[in-house]
């Protein structure tokens, strides 16, 4: 029986689909079965993301109302035949499904799958609820910005309190160079005020906005650092031990700093 | 001198970074006692068991909060005393 993983946030835009996306192309390409929730109900977007737009038929919906089977629903990607997509409705709002409705789905999927990763809305109201009922686990996604790590907080705070204990962290948009110049909180800025485990951390990259542009993943591309960050964590979930990539500052003046105990 | 060097290396206590960290710290600890109000009133039970020992208090007008200024927070309590003990109860005693 496969784990359920929530990927959520708090804050809106900081890139819960795009991790679900690549993390989902990613352990699908390490031969897991994968099977991608998008429980944006309304603001349909993985589908965009991973190129898989013009096969819906089903939604999620249409499953938990009883219209048709999850299987008749899931759309199996193109590039990994252990890659399917169970696609947002698009024309109705988060009151369409509930968290019972999504709890009995999620059992029932992840027998199927070793992976089963939620995409979760934005907030914390019913849509928040609704992907988070069935998880086993929870990934909270943050950028180093205020904003973004007190709502990330906020949610860590509430998904304790509904027992999914031990969220892990994907910090993303990582600047080097601005956390260099003092510009940007540090990981360890971002975990210290947070305590809690971190999964991985995702750096600003260009290629992340090239590949969604045409609907693919950027973690499927060896040559980006971003797709690297990915690899990284699908490793990690995969429960090998990865050491945290090193793009932090070993510069001169990062090694001079360390030399005259600064750091 | 070391103040220069900070600068230069880009850890001056009023770079940008820091001033986003110090705000977080500040501001959750709002959030944090906002989220779970259990955390304030669990206090103000321990606090009425301690003081007990030492003094009367009216339990009823005892007031409990955070306040915050430019760049910290202050557990403030506003506790009326009735009455003083003559001879205070210690854990140890
Ligand atoms: N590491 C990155 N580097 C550059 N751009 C990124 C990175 N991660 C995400 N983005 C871009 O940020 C935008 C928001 O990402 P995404 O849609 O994944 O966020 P989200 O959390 O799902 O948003 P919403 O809350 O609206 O669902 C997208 O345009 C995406 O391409
Ligand atoms: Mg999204």
């Amino acid at each position: 029986m496969g784990e359920v993983i929530v990927i959520t946030s708090g804050k809106g835009g900081v890139g819960k689909t795009t991790t679900s996306a690549n993390l989902g192309a990613g352990l699908a390409s390490a031969g897991s079965r994968v099977c991608l929730i998008d429980a944006d109900i309304g603001l349909r977007n993985l589908d965009v993301v991973m190129g898989l737009e013009n096969r819906i038929v089903y939604d999620l919906v249409d499953v938990t109302s009883g219209n048709c089977s999850f299987r008749k629903a899931l759309i199996k990607d193109k590039r990994f035949d252990k890659l399917f997509l169970m696609p947002a409705a698009q024309t109705k709002d988060k009151t369409a499904v509930n968290p019972a409705q999504m709890e009995v789905l999620c059992n029932e999927i992840k027998d199927d799958f070793d992976y089963v990763l939620i995409d979760c809305p934005a907030g914390i109201e019913q849509g928040f609820r609704n992907a988070i009922a069935g998880a086993d686990q929870a990934i909270v996604v943050t950028t180093p910005e205020v904003s973004a790590v007190r709502d990330a907080d906020r949610i860590i705070g509430l998904l304790e309190k509904e027992d999914l204990r031990e969220p892990k962290l994907i910090v993303n948009r990582m600047r080097h160079q601005m956390v260099k110049h003092g510009d940007m909180m540090s990981i360890d800025d971002i975990i210290e005020i947070l305590a809690i485990d971190l999964l991985g951390v995702v750096p600003e990259d260009e290629l992340v906005v090239v590949s969604t542009n045409r609907g693919e993943m950027v973690v499927l591309n060896n040559n980006s650092k971003s797709g690297q960050a990915y690899r990284n964590i699908v490793r990690r979930i995969r429960g090998e031990d990865v050491p945290m990539m090193s793009l932090e500052d070993s510069g001169l003046f990062g090694k001079l700093r360390r030399i005259i105990g600064l750091k | 001198m070391l103040d220069f060097i900070n600068r230069i290396f880009g850890r001056e206590s009023s770079s940008s970074r820091n001033v986003a960290k110090e705000r977080l710290r500040l501001v959750l600890v709002h959030d944090r006692a906002g989220v779970s109000p259990e955390l304030l009133e669990s206090l103000k039970a321990d606090l009425i068991n301690v003081i007990s020992n030492y003094m009367e208090i009216d339990e009823d007008g005892l007031d409990v909060s955070l306040d915050s200024s430019e760049n910290q927070v202050a557990l403030v309590a506003n506790i009326p005393v009735k009455k003083m003990k003559r001879k205070f109860e210690t854990e140890s005693a």
